[in-house]
């Protein structure tokens, strides 16, 4: 789609999000986009609707209703069980042109990221990655996305005014959930892959589970992550023990991994996962600038060190000076006490 | 087999500063690298050109001085380096620049594989990879953690995902953004970086590509950046708790608590 006139540019309406059903399940960053859309909806005067593509996933619609979806439009084939990038964008492709949307929201998932570039690609149509804010410029009515950049060292606002559909990806849990309304219903579209959508599209030989204890840092409330002071493998025994007490997932620097002390899908930082969790604990991690920049948007930092002096320990919002081999272990005996275990 | 790898030069994060006037970043002087998830897509093009032969080049678009991340490609073993340099280049977004690099590895010309790192560490999008797939219409698969076969026509991966990995096969071309654990980046020698610098450097401009004028550039970019601004400061105090380790664990489960972070 090339620059559109003003008059263009009012034929395309209402905001989408694309739900993530991979697997069958909804993932939860499906109802943030959605509490994120409806503020968007409200200001556009418009409606909400919701893209789901996946396998099985019938009985699990209603609850996108609830969590703000005027209408879904819903693609149910085996096909969409895993994802597929040349699928999944075909078929999005088809109904961008057909429903015409003003904006659409997607996850900054691993599916997301991947998923949205390829779309935006086809469609010459801007697309904004990872925003922390988003709303109408009351001035045009044209979509305002701030994302940081830089390592989050620059907050960047970003428009792409001429062009629609106007898109952005969102990381999970940066946006607020919002309160479900139970027994809000809307209407459910159903389309299906056509011969054209199946064209020219990778082959999935299968999936495998992590070998390694699962960790999902993407999606984690609290991470408990460690660096060179956990000194080797057993060291990570122990905060798997502690992220398992608290509820949490295990997340390490990159000299941990680079030691082979855990493996690297637990990778923090630059050349690993950038997350903003809840609470982020670092256990022994100095805090060099490619560790700080993959998680300094973390709500609640908390830092164990016997060195009170590194990056970390000034950044952090609350700072334990000690050996976190003796203050881990009494946090959770702590912990036990308090519970009355 | 011909693969093309495509690299970016960025700013070497550390010294990431802001001008306190203009609130943007400060380019000028600032030390530049290689971005380094490009070094894994580098090395992976090299051992898949060492097992079924053919050729390595490698692609990026940006100033002059952006030849030096193209000469550490080939000093660790790319066999031939192409430049995107130009004025009618800049303030190309995302997809501005993935349709130059698009029309850059057509006029290369015969590539079956594409290779990029999984993102950039300056933007942090991840999105010029899928772009460039999209573009050529071909076949993509990002965040690769291993390539587990290829053969003329087809390339096996391992794929990772937040639950684990899926395998995937993609017909040739294709167009591949790898990860960190894909590989360890050899360390040229000191006679293949001098080699590589005395190794010359394809140039080109937006004619040479057969480019569209109105495709490429700032003009032609769908996103502008309105705005820049420092990021709200996280926080002015740091609560210091220690002591005698039973103490220290008793004070943190409290704030933590106090903070409803349990």
């Amino acid at each position: 789609m090339k620059v559109l006139d003003e008059l263009d540019r009012k034929t395309y309406k209402n905001v989408w999000t694309i739900s993530e059903c991979t697997g069958g399940a909804v993932h939860p960053v499906s109802y943030e986009l959605l509490g994120a859309a409806r503020k968007l909806a409200a200001e556009r005067g418009c409606e909400v609707w919701t893209i789901a593509l996946g396998h099985g996933i019938g009985a699990r619609l209603e609850s996108l209703f609830a969590y703000g979806a005027d209408k879904i439009i819903a693609v149910d084939d085996e096909r969409l069980r895993v994802f597929n990038d040349e699928l999944e964008c075909h078929i999005l492709e088809r109904l961008v042109k057909k429903y015409r949307p003003e904006i659409i929201l997607c996850a900054a998932t691993s599916r997301g990221r991947a998923l949205i570039p390829r779309l935006a690609g086809r469609i010459r149509s801007g697309l904004t990655a990872d925003c922390t804010g988003l709303a109408i410029d009351p001035e045009n009515g044209d979509l305002l996305q701030t994302r940081p950049a830089f390592g989050g060292n620059i907050m960047a606002t970003i428009r792409s005014g001429e062009y629609r559909p106007q898109m952005a990806t969102v990381r999970p849990r940066v946006m607020p959930m919002p309160e479900p309304e139970v027994g809000r219903m809307g209407e459910i579209i159903r389309e299906t892959v056509t011969p054209e959508d199946a064209l020219n599209v990778k082959e999935i030989l299968g999936t495998i589970g992590r070998h390694e204890p699962t960790v999902n840092l993407t999606d984690a409330r609290i991470i408990v992550a460690g660096g060179r002071a956990m000194k080797g493998p057993e060291g990570f025994k122990l905060l798997e023990a502690f992220a398992d007490r608290i509820g949490g997932a295990v997340g390490a620097s990159r000299a941990a991994v680079d030691n082979g002390w855990i493996a690297y899908p637990h990778q923090i930082g630059q050349t690993g996962t950038t997350v903003q969790t809840d609470v982020y604990i670092a256990c022994g991690i100095s805090g060099q600038i490619q560790h700080l920049i993959g998680m300094q948007s973390c709500k609640t930092i908390i830092a164990i060190d016997i060195d009170d002096t590194t990056p970390m320990m000034k950044l952090a919002d609350i700072a334990v000076k000690g050996d976190l081999f003796e203050i881990i272990p009494a946090v959770m005996k702590e912990l036990d006490e308090r519970s009355g275990a | 087999m011909i693969i093309v790898v495509c690299v970016k030069q960025v700013p070497a994060t550390t010294d990431a500063k802001i001008d306190p006037e203009t609130k943007r970043i400060i380019r000028e002087g600032t030390k530049s690298v290689l971005n380094p998830f490009d070094l894994y897509a580098i090395e992976e093009a090299i051992r898949i050109r060492e097992k079924v032969g053919g050729e390595v080049c490698v692609l990026s678009m940006g100033p002059e001085s952006a030849k030096n991340v193209l000469i550490e490609a080939l000093s660790m073993g790319a066999d031939r380096a192409f430049l995107l340099c130009g004025r009618e280049f800049a303030g190309s977004d995302t997809w501005a620049t993935s349709y130059a690099l698009s029309r850059a590895i057509k006029t290369v010309g015969g590539v079956d594989l594409i290779l990029c790192g999984k993102q950039a560490v300056d933007g942090d999008t991840a999105q010029v990879g899928p772009g460039i797939a999209a573009q050529l219409d071909l076949m993509q698969a990002a965040n690769v953690s291993k390539v587990e076969e290829i053969t003329s026509d087809a390339v096996t991966v391992s794929r990772m995902t937040e639950n684990g990995f899926d395998v995937l096969r993609l017909k040739l071309p294709a167009l591949l953004t790898v990860l960190k654990d894909i590989n360890e980046p050899r360390v040229p020698t000191l006679k293949d970086a001098r080699k590589a610098r005395a190794a010359e450097i394809t140039v080109w401009g937006s004619g040479d590509i057969g480019a569209d004028p109105d495709l490429i550039g700032l003009n032609a970019s769908p996103t502008r950046v309105v705005k820049t601004e420092p990021p709200a400061v996280r926080n002015t105090v740091t609560v210091k708790l220690g002591g005698e380790p039973a103490d220290a664990a008793k004070a943190l489960v409290g704030e933590m608590i106090g903070r409803g972070l349990l």
